[in-house]
Parts: C-alpha cells; sequence; structure tokens
C-alpha cells in the first residue's frame, strides 16, 4: 500500500521536473518546439549518425572529430537531439550577490546569447555584464560574479541521472511488490531476470568479500551495482534518452566513491584503525613511513575507484566514437573513402559497442566488489591466530 | 581545455547526484531491497526445508518399508505355521475317524460272526434232536415190524451180543 503510494509520488516528482523544464521558458517563444523536442524524441530511433552528418552538412565548416567526441562525452545545457533540434532543460543558478536564477537554457540560443548577466563559455555558465539577447562575441566575463556563481542546472547528466533513477525506482520497486506478492514462490518475468544478478551480488560480491556482516551494506552495493550497469548500458544507447556519458562524469564517480569512502571510514572497527594508525608487530621506524602511506592508501583507493569507472567507461566512448568519426573524416576527402572505411568503421564500432557491454557489466562489478572489499577491511573481526 | 573540463567534476552534477542518489539509496533499501532481500532468504530457507522435509520422508518411507517387509515376513511364517497345524489336526481327525470307523466295523463284524455261530449251533442242535428224533420213530417203526417174530429177536439179540464181543476185544 505505502508502496505503491511512494511510486506514485516518486512519479510525480520525477514528472513534473519535466514539467519544470517546460515551464521554465514560458513567456519564451521556445515552447512549441520544447514539446515538439519531446514528441519527437519520442518518436525517433536510430538518428544518431544522421545527426552527425547534419552537423557537417549545416554547419559547413570542416568535420571537427575531437568537438564532437568531446561534446558527446562531455555535459551540456539543453539535452542535444539532433540537427538543430535541442530539449531546452533548466538552468539553475545561485549567486552569492544576485541570487537565485531560473530559466530555460533555450535563452542562451545554443551559447550564442546572452541572458539574465550569464551566458554559455566553453561549456559551462559564466557571469557576464551585458543585456539580455547580447551576442557572446560582444560580452566580456565578469570573472568575480562567475567565481560567486553556483551552477546547479539540470543539465543533460542531471536528466540523465533522474531517468536512471527513477527506472530504478520503478523497476525494484515493482520487482519488490512480486517478492512480497508471490511470496515463497518461483520468480517470473522481470523478478526472474534481476534474480541471479541480485544473487550475484548478494552472493559473489558482498558475501565473499565482506563476510557475515554483508546483509548491512546490502543496499548500498545493490544501488551501486545497478545504477552503475544501468547508466552503462544507457551511455551505449546512442540517441536519447540514453547517450547522456554518466558514468564517465567524474563528477557522478566522484559521489560514488565518496560515499564508499564514507561507509568504510564510519564502518571501521578498532582491528582496522589499528592497522592503518599503527600496525601491529611492526617497529617503531617502520611505522614512521608506514602510517603515512596506510593513511594515503585509505584515500588512494576511494580516488582508484573514483578514477576507473570514469576512465574506463569515458575511453569505451572515445574509442567507440573514433571509429565512428573515421568514416566523416574520409567523407570529407571523398564519398567513396568515407563509404569504404565506413563498412570497416561500422564493423569496428559495432565490435567495440559489443565489448562495452562486457564492461558495462565488469566495472559495475569491479565498482561493487572492490567497495565491499574495502567495506570488508574496514568491518573485520580480527583474525586469531 | 575541454579535456580539462572533462576531469574537472562539476559542482551541479555531484549537488544532484550526492542528493538523488541518496534519496534513491533510501528509497530503495526500504521499499525494494528490504523485501526482495527478505523474500530471497525466506525463499531459500522454505526450499531447504522443503528439501529437509522430503528427505526426512523418503527415509520414514525406507522404514516404513523395512517394517512392512517384516510384518509380511512375519505374517507369512505365521501362515506357515497355522497351516501346519491345520494339516496336522486335519490329519489327526482323520486318522481318528478312521480308527473308530475300523473298531465299529470290526465290532459289527465280530458280533455278526457270534449271532452266525450261534444260529449255526442253534440249527445244529434242533437238527439233531429232529434227528434223533426221526430215528426214533423210524427205529421204532422198525423194531415193531422186525422184532415181531422171537426168531428175528433171537437173531438180533445174538448179532447185538456179537457186535459187542468184537468192539470189546
Amino acid at each position: 500500500m505505502s508502496t505503491s503510494n511512494l511510486l506514485h509520488a516518486a512519479s510525480f516528482l520525477f514528472g513534473s521536473l519535466f514539467v519544470g523544464s517546460v515551464f521554465a521558458q514560458h513567456g519564451s517563444d521556445a515552447l512549441d518546439p520544447a514539446s515538439e523536442a519531446i514528441v519527437h524524441a519520442i518518436e525517433s530511433d536510430s538518428e544518431a549518425p544522421e545527426l552527425i552528418a547534419e552537423e557537417v552538412e549545416h554547419n559547413g565548416v570542416k568535420f571537427n572529430a575531437g568537438k564532437l567526441i568531446m561534446d558527446h562525452i562531455g555535459d551540456e545545457h539543453g539535452w542535444h537531439l539532433w540537427g538543430h533540434t535541442t530539449l531546452p532543460l533548466p538552468v539553475i543558478l545561485y549567486n552569492t550577490e544576485r541570487g537565485f536564477s531560473v530559466f530555460s537554457s533555450s535563452h542562451f540560443d545554443h551559447g550564442h546569447k546572452t541572458y539574465g548577466g550569464y551566458m554559455l563559455h566553453e561549456g559551462s555558465v559564466v557571469a557576464v555584464n551585458a543585456a539580455d539577447g547580447t551576442d557572446v562575441h560582444h560580452a566580456t566575463i565578469d570573472e568575480a560574479a562567475t567565481k560567486a556563481t553556483w551552477d546547479i542546472s539540470i543539465t543533460k547528466n542531471v536528466v540523465s541521472l533522474f531517468i536512471s533513477l527513477g527506472i530504478l525506482l520503478f523497476v525494484f520497486i515493482s520487482v519488490a511488490k512480486a517478492y512480497t506478492r508471490r511470496a515463497g514462490q518461483a520468480p517470473t518475468g522481470i523478478q526472474n531476470l534481476l534474480e541471479p544478478i541480485i544473487l550475484f551480488v548478494r552472493d559473489d560480491v558482498a558475501k565473499s568479500a565482506i563476510g557475515p556482516k554483508y546483509m548491512k551494506y546490502m543496499p548500498y552495493l545493490l544501488t551501486a551495482f545497478f545504477f552503475i550497469f544501468l547508466n552503462n548500458l544507457m551511455g551505449l544507447v546512442p540517441f536519447f534518452p540514453g547517450g547522456a556519458n554518466l558514468t564517465g562524469n567524474i563528477a557522478v564517480t566522484l559521489v560514488l566513491a565518496l560515499i564508499t569512502f564514507i561507509i568504510v571510514t564510519v564502518n571501521g572497527n578498532k582491528h582496522y584503525w589499528g592497522h592503518i594508525l599503527a600496525m601491529p608487530g611492526v617497529p617503531g621506524w617502520v611505522l614512521a613511513i608506514l602510517t603515512p602511506v596506510e593513511i594515503l592508501g585509505m584515500f588512494l583507493k576511494p580516488f582508484v575507484l573514483m578514477i576507473r569507472l570514469f576512465a574506463n567507461i569515458t575511453a569505451g566512448h572515445i574509442i567507440a566514437l573514433s571509429f565512428f568519426s573515421l568514416i566523416f573524416v574520409f567523407g570529407e576527402t571523398s564519398t567513396g573513402a568515407g563509404l569504404g572505411v565506413g563498412v570497416f568503421s561500422l564493423a569496428f564500432t559495432i565490435f567495440m559497442t559489443m565489448l562495452e557491454l562486457l564492461v558495462a557489466f565488469i566495472q559495475a562489478y569491479v565498482f561493487t566488489f572492490l567497495s565491499a572489499m574495502y567495506i570488508g577491511a574496514a568491518v573485520e573481526e580480527p583474525y586469531h591466530h | 581545455m575541454l579535456l580539462a573540463s572533462l576531469v574537472q567534476p562539476s559542482f551541479g552534477l555531484i549537488f544532484w547526484m550526492t542528493l538523488s542518489f541518496l534519496a534513491v539509496l533510501y528509497i530503495l533499501a526500504k521499499f525494494a531491497w528490504k523485501p526482495i532481500l527478505n523474500g530471497l532468504k525466506e525463499r531459500e530457507a522454505s526450499i531447504a526445508d522443503a528439501l529437509d522435509e522430503a528427505r526426512k520422508a523418503r527415509e520414514e518411507m525406507a522404514a516404513l518399508n523395512a517394517r512392512n517387509e517384516d510384518l509380511m515376513r512375519e505374517a507369512r511364517e505365521e501362515r506357515e505355521v497355522l497351516l501346519k497345524e491345520a494339516r496336522d489336526i486335519r490329519d489327526k481327525e482323520i486318522a481318528g475317524a478312521k480308527a473308530k470307523a475300523k473298531a465299529e466295523g470290526d465290532a459289527l463284524l465280530a458280533r455278526a460272526r457270534e449271532d452266525i455261530r450261534n444260529e449255526k449251533n442253534a440249527a445244529i442242535t434242533e437238527m439233531k434232536n429232529q434227528v434223533a428224533e426221526l430215528s426214533i420213530l423210524v427205529a421204532e417203526q422198525i423194531l415193531k415190524t422186525k422184532l415181531g417174530d422171537p426168531a428175528a429177536q433171537q437173531s438180533l439179540v445174538n448179532k447185538v451180543m456179537a457186535e459187542a464181543e468184537a468192539r470189546k476185544s
């Protein structure tokens, strides 16, 4: 009963975020394109190849593979769907002097114009002192005001984050319902699909790495695993609502690694701290070297956790997109060369995507398993010889 | 510059990620993971119980079968004994009846023989008596006729005397 209410509340909240993004542009003429964009986004399928081709055509400038790749793995204000169609997203800024500013990203006109005293500079919002709608080339950046600005906009990655979390909530709460409704019976449908993975995380990750106290950490490990796995997979889908490189974003991996670090540090027992601060059975002068190393290790572990996931996913995206860009790089010299290379590029891209499917699981597993290992080391009871 | 922004975590994303991830973590922990993990645990326990019970039931069945066989064997043995007793009794009965019938028959025969002998003796005695009577009657008649004249009597006396004499010597 309460679960279904909560689910409704969550979906309402989730939906209202989108509605909010549409309302944010109330008063501007971008309302209709925005709703059109949503409709198109739902109708559109594999528009991604055309997207790049159109870009090349419309811009009329030389194809820039580096920029294309960076645009795809980076974040953006507004979600570029295809061609000139962008889903505008709310820009939320807090300036210590100017206060809160909330407006649609469409006001920036793809980074060409200023709005509300802000503009886009190399993908990030900077403060300016210019009237609304001034061309960015005529505006100068107000460094002091930029420093005082906190950007908590709903960017492409944030929307992707909400979508993935919404999916997680929906899927697992319905699976949980299946467990209570059909208690003690054989699993069916999606429950059957996810149960082996849940059991895998429980038995092969948590139980084997943490030991008897694993149950307490299961919620975090399961959430982290499915969050990373889902977003890795969504990152492989080239069009909306996939396509955002969320698990390849360092801010996301930072938060995940930080949570692991906090869990480890908060739950560390006497045995764990004893081994970090004063390794038993080690002479004093060695401790002078060992203790700083151990303390450094304490921070290095989550740091490596953060870098590993970020680098693996980003690298995979860069490689797949590089192969893809080859088509257009060669296509610029001659259409024939583009088509010829296209066959091989496509084969390689498919191969890379297959590999990424594997990596999607492996990285989710590695992150969860290492988190479990660190937690296991922190809560391990002293071994009596 | 773009590459630098790639490894520089943006504040906005950290903010939203922390907020929403922790919220989802809390919601899932309470409404998804708890029932799922409990459900899994309960099901595993029930399966383990069921397997255990099945094993126990099998063992009980085996024990029951063994006992059944014992019972069957005992029953068979008992039947054998009963049959044997019955056969013995029957044989004895038959033998007894035969002996009794034989004895009765013998007794009857003996009585019949006795009767026959008695009848015979009686008949013989009667016949003797009748022969004696007839002989006396005949002898009387003969004597009446033959010894009418004295000469004939004398010759007879002589003859009898002579025979008695002959028998004496």
